[in-house]
This record gives structure tokens, C-alpha cells and sequence, in this order.
């Protein structure tokens, strides 16, 4: 009897209507299953991409062979590791900034920092192109130097991210705390260090992970800042893409995506961690 | 107390914001090992005097003096005092024993010192046992233990409190004036509290100013604003008070008499410095009237028959230890008046549209100039 027995749907609980459900399975369908496909075909036994011949870590070893990916993906990982470390500073700097002053023009700085967000990337790419040019940045500078163009560029685009996230963190913050750890005799660094810092630091961690995730994949702006030498991992399996969709950029392209998983879940422990102690 | 030095000095004091005066030439002598409590509504500028003393807003006029230095230009972390806050302010991120140590370690204290006068402070707030525990696994109660237990490991010459119990529960809050009182009687540090609650003010302070609009209004004894408000707005402030307009119409050394139209003729047994027909204001405390059914006077309610108003009770609302009426008088004014429920059925002696006859001694009209 109690097998069919169950408790009336009650208005608010959607997560128990049939058509709930179904256009959440929908969109997670829409959205996972090419990702599960390319991931699944990175294991495929075949050096054309479309009928399923069995199961082969081979085209892992090939991504690992392939010097010039390699390469490309060593790039990408300083330029992502840089570009993070810098918009961290910058980013938390300006969101205290905008968080605790007041000065003329503090809107219109707050809308020119927030443009690289929205201004279209092809645009942030070209201009970045003519910057460079005009500049005659040196393209021929020994590693890691030759990549300062693309780290630069990335820095541009990745910090108005950091200071978003920051500053919706500072809202929060109760001043008082900062007051109560100068009236016990802290100094005005004493006092961010070991008031204000703690308190941004899970802004601070999810800011870095959008700069690293946002850097490490981006392919429109890099594409124009690039010198033949300077290629990152995005541009170079666009460029493998053009002769063929082969299992090896499967397998590079699922590299990515695992890399990316680990570093999300690596930082979001973190959090939880600083939350924890919070 | 007299004899006692002044450890704050608050010298013609004025504070502005824009055009807005929050403070309006105050001056204050704060003595040493006193419990001060800065009492008023909202917006009284109170919390921007105590701000002022912390360091935290500079004043724009006048002069400031902690233990007879001048603070002008001192940094808020210079100043020998220590703050609670509103909000407690408990640094969230770090242990309470951390949390107490903070200022210790700012100041370069040894490892081993800290220690000491760390557990030592955690014992004075009874929160012995609790220091590895962080913030968020205390109750609000206990967080403000952690703020006081802060400041107080500082040993400093003022512990500043900014409305300190606001944030507690009614229960906690009436266990928590006892409290602080007696731990201020036991370190003997100066407390200056900022309070909008009346009974938290009477209750724990040595002296309180009351203050209105930036002014201070009185500053004297709890007893003492009660009994002898030197205003009209102490009176109302401080507890539930009736006020009649009137003049006086005589005046001598020991009676006086005030005439008011909405309640008639106010017999006093002492005198009052005012020119005749001057408008005046008469106060009565709910509690220091007698009820009693039309015509049932006892002789000592109202020697010689004097202090004596009639009307109707319009309202009444029950509150345990006593009942508080709302009587409507002969000319139309209501006068509030308190009765204690001596036994358990003293409340069913009085109900609604009953008549009744009013009586106070002479001795309990406050007459107020202002």
C-alpha cells in the first residue's frame, strides 16, 4: 500500500513536477552531452573522428609526443599563472579603492574599469593588436619575456573580473572591525592585513580562479596578440582543428577540461577551508 | 567623588557634519572609576561623542582630554582607551583567545605575558575554557563577552561601550546590567556607555548625562533625573511621566500652587524659583498617584484636601506587577496613572468607565521651567 502512497506535490515544490524536471534534464543535456561526447571520442580507436572503433589511451600519448601543443600548453599555464597574479593585486587593490574612498569621477572610474567586461573580445583584441604595434613591443624576447604582450593583454581583461567579485565581498564587510583592530592599536596595514585581507579572501580566491579560467581559455584576444613563437594552447588546437578534427584534439581539448575541474576544485576547497575558519 | 580627578575631560565640544550639528558645545568631566552613561534618543548625537573620545571622528570645536592630555591629532590606536562596538565587532576569522590577544600582540607583548592576561580576561567574562572556539560557535551573549574581554585585557584608562546590550535578548539583557556593573566595580576601569535604554542607563550607571539634539540636557544620579528632571524633556524621557501646562500663581518659600487648565489647581509643599504668572509645566509620576473610588480619599492621600482630580478610567492595560489606566478627567486631558497589584485580585478593583477620584502629595508634582 505505501508503495504508492506518496505525499501530495505542495505548490512550491517544483523539483517534483514532471515538466520540471524534464527542462532541467533538457538543459543539462544541451549543455554536458557534446563535452561527455568529445570526451568519450578522446578514447577512440580511430584516427578519423566519427564511428566508434574501441578504447585507446594512445591519442594521450600522441598529445603528450606533440612538442609544439606541449609547448603551447606551457604557455598557457604561465600566461594564466601571471595574469592571475596580477589581477589579484590590481583587482583587490581597486575594489578597495572604489570600496572605501570618495574622489571626483569615482563613477566614471567605475564604468571605464568595468568596459573590458563588456566590451566585445574582438574588439579588446584588435585594439590590443594596434597597442602593441604602435608600441613596437618586442616580439623576439627569450621565454617566459615573450609572452609579456599576451599576459599584458589578459591582465586587461581579467582584473575588472577580480574586482567585481571583491567588491561584492567588501559590501559585506562590517566596519567596525576595522575599527575595533585600530582601537586595539593596529596600524592602518595592520589593520587591512589582519581585518580587511581575511575578510576579502574568499573574494580574492574566487577572483583568481575566474582570472585562471577566463586566461587560460581565451582564444579571440590571445589570437591577435600572438607571435608565431607565443602560441597558447586555445590557438593551437584551433589551428590542429583547421586540418582535422582528430582524436588528439579530443584528447587535448579533454586535457583542458580536466585541468580546468582540478584547479575549480582545488580553489573552491580553499574556500570552504577560509570559510570554515571564518 | 569629589575628590576624584577628571580621567576624561570634554571641553566645549562641537561636532558638525555639513550643516547638521551633532554635537553642540558640550562639556563633560568624566571621573575616574565612574560607570558615565550617555543617555538619548536616536540621533542625539551620543555615539558621535563616544566616537569622539575613541578618536574614530575628530571635533570640530573644542578640546578633548584623556587623563589631562589634549587628544587632538592622536590617532584612534594612540589613545589609552578601548571600544566595544555596537556590533561587538568580533574579528570573525580568528579564534576568541586570538581574538582577545589582538591588541596585546599589536602592542609586542611576550608570548607567554599574552597568554596570561589572556586567560585572565577570558575568566573575568566567565568564558574560561572557550578561548579555542571561534566566533560563529558563540552565542550573541558570549560575543560580547569577547568584545569586552578585548578591550579590557588592555588595561586601559577608559573602556568605552557603545550601546552594548541592544543586541541582547530582554533576559540577557537585564542578567548583563547586573554584570557589567560588578565587573566595573571589580577592574575599576572607567566605563563611558552610550545607551538609548533608560533602564539600562539607570540600572548601571554613577552618572548619567541625558542628551538631546546634540545638547546635554541633565546631567546628575539616576535618582536625580528621575525625582528632580531639570526639563521637560528628562522628565518625559526618563520613565512615563504626565505634564500639565500652567501658571504659577503663588510662590513662596514653602508652598507654591500652579494653575493648569487641563487639571486644575496643583498645591506644592515647597517652593519654586519662577516669576509669578509665569508659564510653568507640571509633572507627576503615574506611580505617584492615588486611585481611589469618587469620595473614598484617605486623609493622608491629600492633606487638606488638597491635589484632588476626578474623571474616568477610558483605559487600562494589565502588565503583572501593576496596571497603568488612562483616566479621563472633568476637563477632558487624560492623566496616566500606575497601580501595583499588592495582592493577586488588586487588579479587578478598577474597570473600565468606572468614576474615580485622583490624589497625590504635594510633594510629587515636578514643576519644570523649561
Amino acid at each position: 500500500m505505501t508503495l504508492f502512497k506518496r505525499t501530495p506535490i505542495a505548490p512550491l515544490d517544483y523539483t517534483r513536477r514532471l515538466w520540471m524536471r524534464a527542462w532541467v534534464g533538457a538543459t543539462l543535456f544541451f549543455l554536458y552531452a557534446p563535452l561527455l561526447v568529445l570526451i568519450a571520442f578522446s578514447f577512440n580507436d580511430s584516427s578519423r573522428n566519427i564511428v566508434w572503433r574501441g578504447f585507446t589511451f594512445k591519442y594521450y600519448g600522441k598529445v603528450f609526443e606533440n612538442d609544439a601543443l606541449v609547448t603551447a600548453l606551457g604557455n598557457s599555464l604561465t600566461i594564466a599563472f601571471l595574469a592571475t597574479l596580477f589581477s589579484i593585486v590590481l583587482g583587490t587593490l581597486a575594489a578597495v579603492l572604489l570600496w572605501r574612498f570618495r574622489f571626483p569621477l569615482k563613477a566614471g572610474l567605475e564604468g571605464v574599469m568595468s568596459l573590458p567586461i563588456v566590451v566585445p573580445e574582438i574588439c579588446m583584441g584588435v585594439a590590443m593588436l594596434v597597442f602593441f604595434a604602435r608600441l613596437d613591443w618586442p616580439s623576439d624576447l627569450p621565454w617566459p619575456l615573450n609572452l609579456s604582450a599576451i599576459t599584458i593583454a589578459h591582465i586587461t581583461f581579467c582584473f575588472p573580473f577580480v574586482t567585481m567579485v571583491v567588491r561584492a565581498r567588501l559590501a559585506g564587510f562590517n566596519k567596525e572591525q576595522e575599527e575595533a583592530a585600530k582601537d586595539l592599536g593596529a596600524s592602518d596595514w595592520q589593520a587591512f592585513r589582519d581585518v580587511l585581507l581575511p575578510h576579502m579572501k574568499p573574494g580574492i580566491i574566487a577572483g583568481a580562479l575566474l582570472a585562471f579560467t577566463l586566461s587560460l581559455d581565451d582564444f579571440v584576444i590571445t589570437f591577435f596578440t600572438s607571435g608565431p613563437n607565443t602560441i597558447t594552447f586555445p590557438v593551437k588546437v584551433y589551428s590542429m582543428v583547421r586540418f582535422s578534427v582528430t582524436p588528439e584534439v579530443n584528447a587535448a581539448s579533454a586535457l583542458l577540461i580536466f585541468l580546468t575541474i582540478l584547479l575549480t576544485t582545488v580553489a573552491l576547497k580553499l574556500q570552504d577551508f577560509s570559510k570554515a575558519t571564518a | 567623588m569629589s575628590d576624584k580627578q577628571p580621567v576624561i575631560s570634554i571641553r566645549n565640544v562641537t561636532k558638525r557634519f555639513g550643516n547638521m550639528v551633532a554635537v553642540d558645545n558640550v562639556s563633560i568631566d568624566i571621573l575616574e572609576g565612574e560607570f558615565f552613561v550617555l543617555l538619548g534618543p536616536s540621533g542625539c548625537g551620543k555615539t558621535t561623542l563616544l566616537r569622539m573620545i575613541a578618536g574614530f571622528e575628530l571635533p570640530s570645536e573644542g578640546q578633548i582630554l584623556i587623563g589631562g592630555q589634549d587628544m587632538a591629532g592622536v590617532a584612534p590606536n594612540r589613545r589609552p582607551v578601548n571600544m566595544v562596538f555596537q556590533s561587538y565587532a568580533v574579528f570573525p576569522h580568528m579564534t576568541v583567545a586570538d581574538n582577545v590577544a589582538y591588541g596585546l600582540k599589536i602592542a609586542g607583548i611576550e608570548k607567554s605575558e599574552i597568554r596570561h592576561r589572556v586567560n585572565e580576561a577570558l575568566e573575568l567574562v566567565s568564558l574560561g575554557g572557550l578561548g579555542t572556539r571561534m566566533p560563529d560557535q558563540l552565542s550573541g551573549g558570549q560575543r560580547q563577552r569577547v568584545a569586552l574581554a578585548r578591550g579590557l585585557v588592555m588595561r586601559p584608562k577608559v573602556l568605552l561601550l557603545d550601546e552594548p546590550l541592544s543586541a541582547l535578548d530582554a533576559k540577557l539583557r537585564a542578567q548583563m546590567q547586573f554584570e557589567l556593573a560588578e565587573l566595573q566595580d571589580n577592574v575599576g576601569i572607567t566605563f563611558v556607555t552610550v545607551t538609548h535604554d533608560q533602564d539600562e542607563a539607570l540600572s548601571m550607571a554613577c552618572r548619567i548625562a541625558v542628551m538631546n539634539k546634540g545638547d546635554v540636557a541633565q546631567m546628575a544620579v539616576p535618582a536625580d533625573l528621575y525625582e528632580h528632571p531639570a526639563n521637560r524633556f528628562v522628565a518625559d524621557f526618563i520613565g512615563s511621566v504626565n505634564i500639565f501646562e500652567g501658571k504659577l500663581t503663588l510662590d513662596e518659600p514653602e508652598r507654591a500652587e500652579v494653575n493648569c487648565p487641563g487639571l486644575g489647581r496643583v498645591y506644592l509643599n515647597h517652593g519654586v524659583t519662577g516669576a509669578h504668572e509665569t508659564t510653568v509645566w507640571v509633572a507627576i509620576r503615574p506611580e505617584k498617584i492615588t486611585m481611589t473610588a469618587p469620595g473614598k480619599a484617605k486623609a493622608k492621600d491629600s492633606p487638606a484636601g488638597t491635589n484632588i482630580a476626578h474623571g474616568q478610567i477610558k483605559g487600562m492595560s494589565y502588565l503583572g506587577d501593576i496596571t497603568l489606566y488612562d483616566v479621563r478627567l472633568e476637563t477632558g486631558e487624560s492623566l496616566r496613572v500606575s497601580r501595583p497589584n499588592l495582592s493577586r485580585w488588586d487588579q479587578e478593583d478598577f474597570q473600565w468607565d468606572d468614576k474615580v477620584s485622583l490624589h497625590w502629595h504635594p510633594s510629587s508634582p515636578i514643576v519644570l521651567l523649561s
